[in-house]
């Protein structure tokens, strides 16, 4: 079996320098609505960590709380050793561009080409060529398939393949941690798989740091027991007793609290009756 | 439909207002600092300037078309019709010009902007941007403040020129008047001090009409339906405030300028 990504540290114990992003007693409400609720739970570095709960439960918030989108009402947030719930706009923009987004509905810029929306970043950031740039974006398009695509607009793409080149907007620049917003919501099984192989190939081959909202447990749990065998160019199956290998977690959030957050085996064995009907 | 108390009421317009200052202050201070986004200001100025020459040339002749038909009703009573481009001239470019032509630019661009920013808003489009790295007010806002300001002044310019030539189409085919004694009244009727009080106002009207469809645009909520109130609402807001900020620069520009008092 190829080298894969480290195996983190039990949950729990890692220490702040260790953690890509750490929640520490978070709580934000929307005029009398609690949407999270003193949530505190870390994500190491090179792991991934599945956010699930009911529609509403306050994932894609965390989300956007980690990136400086939106402040918490209390409770402290640091990303990559930055406070972010102390940071003001200005100087959040720094930090964001080592971290990548992929939205719940792609978010692509409409009005650009899927080259420019995948460039997007590194022609902002400047002192990249122009020949290197079209290197970088077709290098990524390779990467999620989509490379005859780089001259259409989003509009003119399936919704499995926006998501794609959301993928490959957000990993251009290789972040040091990416979130995902439901990255195969509302679409085919065989067009999540290829989602999901991407996020594995993501963190198996670039050990990135990753923070997954999903309402799909099948699509974290085939991560969870998958690793990405990049000499074959494609996603296999752990072999026995193998899970644990994979730097993968578990977060799930009931009515605004954090319920579980450990390892898949953790989860599948969890007493909790909440979770076990959840995950059934 | 829901009552609200006078106090929130309060609070909700007090707050508007405040983040409408900080914009429109943010966006201003972006002009000293790095990126500048001069590609985006030239893009804007293409389709917010170059983009309203159509509208503007049509409302500035059928506005002089119409004041001097309307004019020499009156001074032909006076026996003074051949002062007819004194009037038009006047009347054009310190205050029909400037304000007409702030208007037509609000109807067309403010809502347009809402709508462009509004959308990208409703549809998670402002916050990739964000979430790329790259400040929407410094990328969105300031290009449009800037090409709208400098755009809007020279539109003022070429809708006072159709306008004086409208006025000169009546004068001659309608009132059969000699052209060339109602371009030299024009000329002779304009001093210094009107051009500049006319040519004063585009740029803070341009400021207006990009800035609030931006305030708009940036707070559109509520999918479709939302954006096209903050249409509305940019359009609506951008011309009352156009025709507010007119009312009192005019004062303050006419006790500026000796001989107005």
């Amino acid at each position: 079996m190829p080298v894969l990504a480290p195996t983190p540290s039990p949950v729990g114990i890692a220490t702040e320098t260790a953690s890509a992003i750490v929640f520490q007693n978070v709580s934000l409400a929307f005029e009398d609505h609690q949407v999270l609720d003193d949530i505190s739970f870390h994500l190491l570095q090179g792991e991934t960590k599945a956010i699930f709960g009911v529609a509403g439960a306050g994932k894609s918030i965390i989300l956007k709380l980690a990136l400086g989108l939106i402040k918490p009402d209390a409770g402290r947030i640091w990303v990559l050793g930055e406070e972010v719930s102390a940071l003001p706009e200005e100087q959040l923009f720094e930090l964001r561009r080592r971290i990548g987004m992929v939205f719940q509905e792609s978010a692509l810029f409409d009005s650009l080409t899927v080259r420019d929306n995948v460039a997007f970043r590194l022609i902002e950031e400047g002192g990249t060529s122009p020949e290197e740039i079209e290197e970088r974006v077709r290098e990524v398009l390779r990467f999620v398939e989509l490379e005859h695509t780089v001259d259409m607009l989003p509009g003119e793409l399936s919704g499995g393949m926006r998501r794609r080149v959301a993928i490959a907007r957000a990993v251009i620049s290789r972040p040091e941690i990416l979130l995902y917003d439901s990255p195969t919501g509302g679409l085919d099984p065989v067009t999540s798989t290829t989602i999901v192989e991407l996020l594995v190939k993501q963190r198996d081959v670039y050990h990135s740091s990753s923070l997954l909202v999903s309402h799909r447990l099948q699509d974290a749990f085939t991560m969870a027991s998958h690793y990405f065998d990049l000499g074959e160019n494609q996603m296999r199956p752990l072999p026995p007793g193998g899970q644990g290998q994979v730097a993968m977690s578990f977060l799930v959030l009931r009515e605004g609290k954090v319920i579980f957050d450990g390892n898949a085996h953790d989860l599948a064995n969890s007493r909790d009756e909440y979770i076990r009907e959840y995950i059934s | 439909m829901e009552l609200i108390s006078p106090t929130d009421y309060a609070k909700d317009k007090i707050s508007a207002v405040q983040d409408y200052c900080i914009l429109a202050a943010r966006s201003i201070g972006n002009l000293f600092q790095r990126p500048r986004y001069f590609g985006d200001m030239l893009q804007q100025a293409d389709l917010i300037g170059v983009g309203s020459l159509p509208i503007v040339i049509l409302t500035g002749f059928f506005t002089g078309f119409v004041l001097a038909l309307q004019g020499s009703n009156t001074l032909q009573r006076f026996g003074t019709l051949t002062l007819i481009g004194h009037l038009v001239a006047l009347s054009m470019v310190r205050e029909l010009g400037p304000v007409l032509t702030g208007l037509m630019v609000a109807g067309r661009n403010a809502s347009g902007i809402a709508s462009e920013l509004g959308s990208m808003q409703v549809t998670e489009q402002i916050d990739a941007m964000r979430a790329l790295g790259t400040d929407p007010i410094k990328k969105l806002v300031t290009p449009r403040i800037v090409a709208t300001v400098f755009m809007l002044f020279f539109l003022t310019i070429i809708s006072d020129l159709t306008g004086l030539f409208g006025g000169s189409v009546v004068a001659k085919f309608l009132l059969r008047l000699d052209v060339n004694q109602y371009w030299s009244t024009a000329w002779q009727a304009l001093v210094i001090d009107d051009v500049i009080m006319g040519l004063l106002k585009p740029p803070i009207f341009g400021f207006i009409i990009a800035s609030v469809g931006c305030y708009y645009g940036l707070n559109s909520r509520g999918g479709t339906q939302g954006v096209g109130r903050a249409t509305t609402q940019a359009v609506v807001s951008a011309s009352v405030l156009i025709l507010a900020v007119d009312a009192v620069l005019t004062r303050i520009l006419m006790i500026a300028f000796v001989g107005y008092r």
